[in-house]
């Protein structure tokens, strides 16, 4: 039984293109497996030389349904999830989504406990924009910046290692808190990094930021206009190049970023180098907020003690007492006990706005959540930027709007 | 002393000279690609290849592991894997110029090795340059040779039936085609300067290298410091002609992910890397030889005042292998040169490349050889 099927989706739009192909041009895809495609996006291109005349982005190859996935396991348990989303800052995400649940449940963690996911959100900024400036050089054809921004992650990755037990996939907060305090002479870590962190980072940037052949590259390529910025939803450094200074950190300040003073910078013509300038000066911020963190780090409780339903007593206490046993042991099982609700909730990501909708009906797993991931959205201008642009300019563009296809796909 | 060698017959000769000629190549190009790498540590702030070691060398106490850590196994590994892995032909390409096309990139890069001079010795009073073919027309057949160079490009990226290798053959041609013109144009001014009228002409790289071991002010200064703009833009369009970056357009692994070598592996690949390491070299020397003195040291320190002092005169095999030395560690600090540029700098787009060649630098290698045309023939009159 034949049935005529049409397919919303742009893989399929990408098969139906080859019929309407003009013999002038010639098809080319790039990816999924591709050098610069930063992962396994792949674009169906048609190009008239070195000239493109179309673009089309295909996602998908690394959806593996998180949103589904959430469904079926504790509030607790998704956290390892949100590492994988954009896998260049899981700290970031973690912090979002713990806060997404906290909203639901209207808890306030304690001031020490913000100021640790504040603390390790902009570590986690300054990682993930030192990638996103590596691979950047890397796709201009600038290897040092990548070796040397690799260099300053590793730094980074240690102090992760330190605090979490892992470098990558920290898994760190938890509905309430976080897995566990800082351990002693941390800060002083931390502290140690940002001295040795400034100077290189500026050393880096000097690489490129004058850099003749680079500004050739970059200046006027990839230009998104203040008005396309906005109407094709686009967040975070992306927005930001393009001159719209939206931050969420200011604008909707979330686990305490009103106490921290800190510049939003803003691009002036939204293209590529613009994007690349917001990003540098943004590691710069983040270091000014992490010695401000460091310089009024709060003592006291480092999880909301009173939430006994969500936040699973400390091992001692679960040793030694009854009642805490008890209430571990439903934590565990039935995860954290959220009640009936729904929330939004949107972060300030490195790669943009991550947002969390989330619906629950009691109990201890969400019936039902949504995703906004930063990256799937940035990437829905690309086959408006493309337009015209040349096969290397493509290349740069994908560097410059930065995404990362776990986020995307998720 | 090497009465023995010319008393061979011709044939043999030939034959030695040509087996030097891929002794010496090659390993070169061996050691370039071992320098390339350590050089990309150096400036990237990294130990670079520092782990392979045969066990019988480890053994050996300090030198062992100086070349452990130097990574000369890896150069070995890399040469022993490139010859032993299977040498894959897809099914897709046109078999007879798949293959064919490694091997034309080799010819050219090896034949012009050997009308480059590659040192001196002192035979009473005449300074005798050592070249395998000291052909009378040196630079002209070094253009005409290498560059045919293009056509394994072209035919690598046509034969190889894929889109992306395409695409680089492409970009290959056009580039390779439009900074040669720059290239040649610029070298004319140093062969207008050396064949002085009178003199029997020659486009030798002998007279050129003569012309800057001579006493006196305009000798001793080395075509470099006459013509600094002659020797900018051959260097530049060396760059170009080498694929290296920035004007790697071609092989750009960024947007071209390996371009015209993309279907290709094991030896076959390896002949492309050894024929682009070996077009550097050559390039390398004959930028050498045209502007930076050859074999003389020093500016105004000719190779014969070194052999004066140093009481060499007498010795020819001594005095030959000191110019050796000196041409060769001029050539190793060229290579080094292009390394240095191509792990610090982005590369240009393929049409910034094009516009750089067509609309800067060729006007300014028309307009510099206008100049030194006059110049000279005032100079000369």
């Amino acid at each position: 039984m034949a049935t005529e099927m049409t397919f919303p989706d742009s893989a399929a739009k990408g098969a139906n293109a080859e019929q309407e192909f003009s013999p002038e041009k010639m098809s080319l895809s790039m990816g999924p497996s591709h050098p610069s495609t930063h992962g396994v996006l792949r674009l169906q291109m048609e190009i008239d030389g070195e000239v493109l005349t179309k673009c089309d982005p295909i996602v998908g190859y690394l959806h593996r349904g998180d949103e589904k996935i959430a469904e079926n396991m504790t509030y607790n348990q998704f956290v390892p999830y949100t590492d994988r989303l954009d896998y260049l800052a899981p700290l970031a995400n973690n912090m979002a989504y713990a806060i997404a649940v906290e909203r639901l449940v209207k808890l306030e963690v304690p001031a020490r406990c913000q100021a640790i996911r504040v603390l390790t959100a902009e570590m986690a900024r300054i990682s993930a924009h030192l990638m996103g400036l590596g691979a950047f050089g890397l796709d201009v054809g600038a290897w040092t910046v990548l070796v040397h921004s690799l260099n300053q992650r590793e730094h980074l990755y240690k102090l992760f290692e330190e605090l979490t037990g892992a470098r990558f996939t920290t898994s760190y907060t938890r509905i309430g808190g976080v897995s566990r305090d800082v351990p002693a002479g941390w800060l002083d870590g931390v502290k140690a990094f940002c001295d040795q962190f400034e100077p290189a980072l500026e050393e880096i940037l000097a690489l490129l930021t004058r850099n003749k052949i680079f500004l050739d590259r970059t200046v006027g390529v990839g230009v998104i206009t203040k008005a396309d910025a906005l109407a094709y939803g686009l967040t975070g450094p992306n927005l930001r190049g393009s001159g719209v200074a939206l931050d969420l950190r200011k604008d909707k300040p979330y686990s305490g970023y009103e106490q921290y003073e800190f510049d939003v910078p803003v691009g002036s013509t939204g293209d590529s180098y613009d994007r690349y300038l917001c990003r540098g000066e943004e590691m710069r911020q983040s270091v000014r907020i992490i010695r401000q963190v460091l310089a009024k780090f709060p003592g006291g409780d480092w999880y909301a003690k009173d939430a006994r339903k969500i936040f699973a007593p400390p091992k001692d206490k679960i040793l030694t007492s009854m009642e805490e046993l008890i209430q571990n042991f439903m934590i565990v099982t039935e995860g954290p006990q959220i009640p009936a609700g729904e929330v939004y909730f949107e972060a300030e990501n490195p790669k943009g706005v991550l947002g969390f909708f989330i619906v629950s009906k009691g109990g201890g797993v969400p019936w039902r959540m949504k995703i906004r991931s930063p990256s799937f959205c940035n990437l829905s201008i690309l086959p408006k930027v493309c337009a015209g642009a040349m096969i290397s300019d493509v290349v740069t563009l994908l560097g410059s709007l930065d995404f990362v296809m776990g986020e995307c796909d998720r | 002393m090497f009465d023995f060698f010319f008393n061979l017959p011709i044939f043999v000769q030939a034959l030695i000279k040509g087996l030097a000629v891929i002794m010496v190549i090659f390993p070169i190009a061996g050691a370039c690609s071992l320098a390339e790498r350590k050089v990309a540590a150096w400036i990237q702030d990294r130990p670079g290849p520092n782990r392979a070691v045969v066990p019988w060398i480890a053994w050996i106490p300090f030198l062992g592991k100086f070349l452990q850590r130097l990574g000369v196994f890896h150069v070995m590994a890399d040469g022993g894997k490139m010859l032993f892995k299977e040498d894959s032909l897809p099914g897709h390409v046109n078999k007879f110029y798949f293959i064919a096309a490694p091997i034309l990139a080799m010819i050219p890069a090896l034949t012009t090795v050997t009308v480059v001079p590659f040192g001196a010795y002192i035979t009473g009073n005449t300074v005798v340059p050592l070249a395998l073919a000291p052909l009378d027309i040196g630079i002209l057949s070094v253009f005409a040779i290498g560059s045919l160079g293009v056509y394994s490009l072209i035919l690598a990226g046509w034969a190889s039936n894929s889109k992306y290798p395409f695409l680089g053959s492409v970009r290959a041609s056009a580039q390779l085609i439009s900074y040669e013109l720059s290239m040649t144009l610029s070298v004319i001014p140093v062969f207008l300067w050396v064949n002085a009228p009178g003199r029997e002409a020659t486009l030798g790289f002998a007279r050129v290298v003569e012309f800057q071991s001579q006493p006196g002010f305009w000798g001793g200064a080395w075509f470099g410091f006459l013509m600094p703009v002659s020797a900018f833009i051959f260097l530049v369009a060396l760059f170009a002609e080498t694929n290296r970056q920035p004007f790697d357009t071609v092989e750009s692994e960024s947007d071209l992910v390996g371009s015209f070598h993309t279907e290709y592996g094991a030896f076959k690949w390896g002949l492309f890397f050894v024929a682009e390491y070996s077009h550097m070299i050559v390039g390398s020397a004959v930028f050498i030889l045209l502007f930076f003195g050859g074999w003389n040291p020093l500016p105004w320190v000719p190779l014969s005042d070194v052999a004066v002092w140093l009481h060499l005169v007498d010795q020819p095999v001594i005095l030959g292998i000191l110019s050796i030395a000196i041409f060769l560690g001029k050539v190793l600090g060229m290579i080094f040169f292009f390394m240095w540029v191509r792990w610090t700098v982005p590369r240009f787009r393929y049409d910034q490349v094009m516009k750089l060649g067509w609309q800067k630098l060729l006007p300014l290698a028309v307009i510099n050889l206008l100049f030194y045309a006059v110049v000279i023939a005032f100079l000369q009159k």
